[in-house]
């Protein structure tokens, strides 16, 4: 008998902190399967977010660097700008990169900046305790919309792919799920590529992986799955938002 | 043949495996508390598991390893 | 010695820096301090290796800036002091990760918006520590184009020998003066770094660059041993210019623009034959508390002058322990103090110490 799956070898074997059934763990799992499968772990630099994933740096083998909250992509840039040979990948939440950090993120798309960002969109700030997210659903329950997100006066959920992907430069966006085994696969494949787009020197990947926040939404993490499938997906519709290769290969005719 | 094996001090009995599974020979061992304080997940017939490591994938926290 | 160039103050520490081998730049226009930028701009992109970025903000600045840092590589990012306001969140996590950075401050008056004109007023934010948090920067104060040039490549040296990030901090004066200065010798930093990020190479476990501790016994002991290296700092880098000391009746304290005209001042009154001498902090933090100790056991007052509503005066009177009066003489806002004004405030304090009529 061959082994056909086990943990990734660029994971440490810290326990992760998250909460039972939280998809973080799955989608670090993905992120280490990518760089254990394009053999980068040597090359590659991460930068830890603020938020639930905040101390992703004690379970990427790879060096990191934790960045104040909403600040990755400038990390990164610096980074990737210092060490372009280097493997640089940012792991941010929507918090951390839909509100504080938007400035960061949409200039380091527009320039296109090659390095690969994995944007998991749970629509709840976790760390804190479950308050509203940019990404939150209309009429969400959390603790600061108690009375469900009011458009109105909390304004409408930002739909970061779409957003993005209006500007010329960024090279590959999609969003992805990893609410049931299909769309893990397909975020796998997804996460991977855009890891290979940083390698072939391509640009800025960046993946929305649509998650769930089962603590803070208050369900089991069943119930949440199922959530996603039924509130998220359809605000947030999975596939390719952007995708330039298209455009290489137009250029290449 | 197939077989399963759980790291079962990390198990945090979230049961995402045991939805996951397509055979339904997964479940949370209520009689069995794991250091961490929970019911880890175990397999209740490993004659039947066909390899297709669908509870690994869905599992957040690497407890399973699956080899075929 | 170096042959002497006609320069801005501002192209100066572009220039030094460049030779002190900082090939990472980042930055945002404000005024007074964008020559700097854009004399980067031209140069950085036709040297090997050279970054020059224009970021959308302070706050990206100064966190790529992070990023570089977390490397081991030389890199320094400047602005003017709404610009430096934006910039503390960052060098609070540079100082908490023990990153080697060099941060420009050509300040100009405020609060708020202010205006464009020199001014000092960023006195407490450089040397109190800024943002959050318990830490310091590495502090210092040109008063010529030519310490604009030398204290830049020292602030690389030292901010790579104490792993902290170190601060010029200049004013618009310093800034846009013109200038001959010999250029300091191109040299590199030869301080290894194995704490930097750079990859594992599967060679290593990984390196962390991180400021988070959740256990407050680590964190505490994180604060206690990066404040042994502060203690290190004010022993051995304490720097500043004693004139005219050794007769001193009267001792004013100035640094920067202040400082240049405090010693025109000091000339005029020692030709009424008032012997007043200047002690001039080169570093504000760590101070040279110990100067000005030593000078208040021989004079008998102080003359704080500042461009600004009165901080450093504070520092003054800790250190000389509140032997000696001390009195404020200063302009705010973008103004300077005149040669008059010093003169009129050192007869007042001569007066009220010694008595009898001005």
């Amino acid at each position: 008998m061959a082994i056909v799956f086990q943990k990734p070898a660029s994971l440490t074997d810290k326990e992760l902190h998250y909460c039972p059934g939280c998809p973080h763990g799955i989608i670090h799992r993905l992120v280490a399967q990518a760089i254990d499968a394009l053999g980068i772990e040597g090359k590659t630099i991460g930068v830890a977010p603020v938020g639930c994933a905040v101390m992703a740096y004690d379970y990427f083998t790879c060096d990191m660097v934790e960045a104040a909250h909403g600040r990755a992509p400038a990390v990164a840039t610096g980074l990737k700008r210092s060490l372009p040979e280097n493997v640089i990948f940012t792991y941010q939440g929507d918090g951390d990169l839909a509100s504080i950090g938007m400035a960061e993120t949409v200039h380091a798309a527009t320039r296109n900046e090659n390095i690969t960002i994995i944007f998991v969109n749970n629509a709840i700030y976790g760390m804190t305790g479950g308050q509203m997210a940019p990404t939150s659903l209309p009429g969400q329950i959390t603790q600061t919309s108690p009375y469900g997100r009011d458009l109105k006066t909390q304004g409408y959920p930002i739909r970061v792919c779409e957003l993005l992907s209006a500007l010329d430069a960024p090279y590959y966006i999609e969003r992805v799920a990893v609410n049931n085994v299909k769309n893990v696969n397909q975020a796998k494949k997804a996460i991977e590529k855009a890891f290979r787009n940083q390698i072939e020197g391509k640009g800025f990947s960046l993946i929305e992986v649509v998650s769930a926040c089962p603590t803070n939404w208050g369900m089991t993490p069943q119930k949440a799955l199922q959530w996603v499938d039924e509130r998220m997906i359809p605000y947030y519709p999975l596939g390719v938002y952007k995708d330039r290769s298209k455009e290489d290969a137009k250029e290449a005719n | 043949m197939a077989k399963v094996t759980f790291n079962e001090d990390i198990c945090k009995g979230c049961g995402l495996c045991v939805d996951a599974c397509p055979k339904h020979i997964l479940m949370l061992d209520k009689n069995k508390i794991n250091r961490k304080g929970h019911n880890p997940a175990v397999m209740t017939d490993q004659s039947k598991c066909i390899g297709c490591a669908f509870c690994a994938t869905m599992c957040p926290d690497c407890v399973i390893t699956v080899e075929k | 010695m170096a042959e002497k160039v006609l320069m801005k103050g501002n192209e100066a520490i572009a220039e030094a820096a460049l030779r002190a081998g900082c090939l990472h730049y980042f930055g945002y226009p404000i005024t007074p301090q964008t020559e700097l930028t854009a004399y980067m701009a031209k140069r950085l992109p036709k040297m090997e290796g050279g970054v020059f970025l224009q970021a959308e903000s302070e706050i990206s600045a100064i966190n790529m800036v992070y990023g570089v840092a977390s490397t081991g590589k030389r890199v320094m990012t400047s602005s003017s002091s709404p610009g430096v306001s934006l910039k503390q969140e960052g060098i609070s996590y540079i100082a908490g990760s023990d990153l080697p950075a060099v941060i420009v401050n050509v300040q100009r008056g405020g609060p708020g918006l202010g205006g464009i004109q020199p001014s000092q007023s960023d006195y407490f934010q450089a040397t109190k520590g800024g943002g959050h948090g318990d830490y310091h920067l590495i502090v210092l104060t040109p008063s010529s184009v030519q310490e604009m040039a030398d204290l830049t490549s020292l602030a690389f040296d030292l901010a790579d020998k104490y792993r902290c990030p170190a601060m010029l901090l200049a004013d618009g004066t310093m800034g846009q003066m013109m200038e001959p200065v010999a250029l300091p010798e191109p040299h590199k930093s030869i301080i290894e770094k194995p704490w930097a990020v750079t990859g594992t190479q599967m060679k290593r476990e990984h390196n962390i660059i991180n400021s988070l501790y959740l256990q407050p016994e680590i964190l505490e002991k994180t604060n206690f041993d990066r404040f042994e290296r502060y203690r290190q700092i004010e022993e051995n880098e304490v720097r500043y210019e004693s004139y005219l000391m050794d007769d001193a009746e009267y001792c004013i304290v100035a640094f920067g623009i202040a400082a240049r005209v405090a010693k025109n001042a000091i000339t005029m009154m020692r030709k009424y034959g008032l012997k007043v001498g200047l002690i001039r902090p080169i570093t504000v933090w760590p101070f040279p508390k110990k100067a000005i100790k030593d000078a208040a056991d021989k004079v008998k007052g102080f003359v704080s002058v500042e461009l600004s509503m009165g901080q450093m005066i504070e520092d003054v009177r800790l250190a000389e322990e509140c032997k000696r009066p001390v009195v404020l003489c200063n302009r705010a806002g973008g103004m300077i103090p005149g040669v008059d004004q010093i003169i009129a405030v050192t007869k007042d304090l001569v007066c009220s110490v010694e008595g009898g009529a001005r």
